[in-house]
């Protein structure tokens, strides 16, 4: 009908500003009507529920992950930089040279000239680590055996659980005290308290004074970790499922600086002075730049590349970008179920308007204006989805609890990421039920009312 | 006689169907004044239901002048006019047209929800006129679960819930069996004696014979014109 042209291009948008009552009684319509028609709006609702769950679940178990990798490299300290001796690779696989001795990695040349060189360094903490048996009677552990100073614990946010750790005089006396890593008092000294107790190695006694916490730091360089730089050759001696320790002095007398690996009749031995260097920088502001000296320093003073150099503070700050791509992958996939769900949800919006063209007449003859009608299907869109949104938002907690539960994988639900999926939701609703409600608001009365 | 209630004035409409412009209404003009019972007839095609859809507002002419009450309303647009159907306009149709998920008196209430009525004041609205049609005991009854003269009434009774200027019905006993259909007709009888100004579109001589006055169509324009009493 050419009288019509005009009033269809009117759009009602200038219309949409409505009462609370109205909105609280068309509500009610949509939910009266969603129920009438309950496995078609369960079917609908499908596609935004599985968004809502899939994007939540997802979040919690990337949040999770990065959350346990930004832990350990936090732990290691931020203010940290750590070099560790690394046999260079030429050398690795000589098996032609089997008898000479390979001799690499930091020294105590190095440990002074970072101390005197660089003043924004504060503390520098030097460690050896030797893998050895350890006995008590006919109990055995095999681990790693770390000779380092008493600021030690306190540089790597390590705690003594038990008695103490050595101090400066132990240190500089030499003593033969040793403190216990988590773990290997249950084994070494199943019965009684290890403190006190007398451990060997080698051919040598050590007194037993301490105890530490678990630190979950050193498993994790070896596990699979979602930071490249952390995964690498993270300890000269890796494997080893428990440390203790002891004075460096001691390191250095009882076991000497020569390390003689033998195997099926051929051996070969490495000399290395210092298997680790942790430097503590005083500003975390000029932890890069110290960085950058050290690498400048070490490369001056090294022939070879036998050392890497460990910055918490830039594995941390890999460990967000990384964790920040996840996000915004996991945000497209996100993006892409949740529009999947809402062209469902459109295409099953459209069926109902036309479906519903004569109910949609007849209202329009008893007085609907044509924001009313928007309004009875938007609203009934919005509910559907929001509906669905929150099954999904549902389902999305109670799956990374159960994956918790049962895969034993840390996970993490962030508060914002249900809130945001549950809008987002309600958004989609808004967002593919204009379209229909508007088909529907435009609809001629008279042709409405004449449809079967 | 007063000033009329409606008054038709050398109104055409014209549409389009297909790619022919067909022309429904030739310049008619009629008045209607309160209170009196008019049956509107003619073969197909005259132009009677663009006619009653011209009165109920559902269309606009596309020349001339339709008043309602006083108003000019063949200028307004799509909002005013649904306000006006909501509150001066009663429609009775030949299939009821009844929202089939709602009971008897929600569906009686639905003009009163657009007028933003609250709701406990349509309730008992609806509720009265729910007996006043003889539905006391199927006010909690779906459509489907009532007969079509039932149906009817629910229809008679929600055209009366806005308490209307005028009311139209478009073949109303066109769906039901005798009995039912003169049942409606004495609804409309009654409605008539109380003073409501009733509109009827209607194909049989035998029901036209209960207005008091008979508006022949033919061709768009108003053939015969005459009251009885």
């Amino acid at each position: 009908m050419n009288g019509e042209t005009s009033r269809k291009s009117r759009i009602p948008w200038q219309h949409l500003i409505v009462d609370v009552e109205r909105v609280r009684r068309t509500m009610q319509l949509g939910l009266k009507s969603l129920w009438l028609h309950r496995l078609r709006s369960l079917l609908t609702g499908l596609g935004i529920v599985f968004g809502v769950c899939s994007v939540i679940a997802m979040l919690a178990i990337g949040e999770g992950l990065s959350y346990e990798a930004q832990e350990q490299i936090r732990r290691m300290g931020s203010n940290n930089i750590i070099i560790r001796s690394v046999k260079p690779p030429e050398d690795r696989s000589s098996s032609a040279e089997r008898t000479r001795v390979i001799e690499y990695g930091l020294t105590y040349a190095d440990v002074e000239r970072i101390k005197l060189t660089i003043p924004t360094v504060e503390v520098v903490i030097p460690s050896r680590i030797i893998r050895s048996d350890v006995w008590n009677g006919t109990n055995r552990i095999d681990c790693d055996i770390i000779g380092t100073v008493p600021s030690y614990p306190e540089m790597r946010n390590h705690h003594v659980a038990m008695g103490r750790f050595f101090t400066e005089e132990e240190l500089e006396e030499n003593l033969n005290v040793c403190v216990l890593g988590d773990g290997m008092a249950e084994k070494l000294f199943p019965l009684d308290s290890p403190l006190d107790g007398i451990v060997r190695i080698e051919g040598d006694y050590y007194k037993v004074i301490g105890t530490m916490e678990p630190e979950s730091e050193r498993s994790s360089m070896g596990s699979p970790d979602s930071n490249p730089a952390a995964a690498g050759p993270a300890r000269n001696a890796t494997g080893a499922p428990y440390e203790m320790y002891i004075p460096l002095t001691a390191a250095k007398s009882r076991f000497g600086e020569m390390l003689v690996q033998r195997s099926s009749g051929s051996f070969s031995a490495e000399r290395v002075e210092l298997h680790e260097v942790t430097i503590k920088v005083g500003q975390i502001d000029d932890v890069v730049e110290t960085w950058h000296i050290i690498a400048d320093l070490l490369t001056a003073n090294h022939k070879k590349t036998d050392y890497e150099i460990i910055v918490p503070l830039d594995l941390l700050r890999q460990a967000e970008r990384t964790k920040r791509i996840f996000n915004i992958v996991l945000g497209a996939i996100a993006a892409i179920s949740l529009l999947v769900g809402g062209i469902g949800i459109m295409n099953i919006m459209l069926a109902t308007v036309t479906e519903r063209t004569r109910e949609i007449g007849i209202r329009r003859a008893l007085g609907a204006k044509r924001k009313d009608i928007v309004l009875q299907f938007l609203i009934e869109t919005v509910l559907l989805s929001a509906s669905g949104g929150l099954i999904g938002v549902a389902l999305g907690l109670a799956i990374p609890f159960f994956i918790t539960q049962f895969a034993e994988l840390q996970t993490k639900v962030t508060l914002w990421s249900p809130l945001l999926a549950f809008s987002i939701s309600a958004m989609v609703g808004v967002v593919f039920g204009i379209y229909p409600a508007m088909r529907a608001a435009n609809m001629d009365p008279v042709e409405a009312l004449r449809h079967e | 006689m007063d000033s009329p209630i409606a008054r038709v004035d050398n109104v055409r409409k014209q549409y389009l169907m297909g790619t022919v412009m067909v022309e429904a209404l030739r310049g008619l003009s009629v008045d209607f004044y309160a209170g009196e019972y008019i049956t509107i007839m003619g073969p197909s095609g005259c132009g009677k239901s663009t006619l009653l859809n011209i009165l109920g507002c559902l269309d606009r002419p596309t020349s001339g002048q339709y008043v309602l009450g006083g108003e000019d309303v063949s200028t307004l647009d799509d909002d005013q006019l649904s306000t006006i159907r909501g509150t001066r306009i009663g429609f009775v149709f030949q299939s009821y047209n009844l929202i089939q998920q709602l009971n008897v008196l929600e569906n009686i209430e639905v003009p009163l929800y657009y007028q933003g009525r609250p709701q406990h004041e349509s309730r008992a609205i609806a509720r009265q006129l729910a007996r006043r049609v003889g539905l006391d005991d199927r006010m909690e009854h779906k459509p489907f679960e009532l007969s079509g003269g039932q149906q009817q009434r629910v229809a008679v009774a929600r055209a009366l819930a806005n308490d209307p200027l005028i009311i139209l019905a478009d073949e109303p006993t066109g769906n039901l069996d005798s009995t039912s259909g003169s049942d409606i007709l004495g609804v409309f009888d009654e409605l008539n004696r109380q003073g409501k100004t009733l509109i009827m579109v209607t194909h049989s001589d035998e029901v036209s014979e209960r207005a008091g006055r008979v508006i022949r169509l033919r061709d768009g324009r108003v053939e015969r014109d005459e009251r009885r009493n």
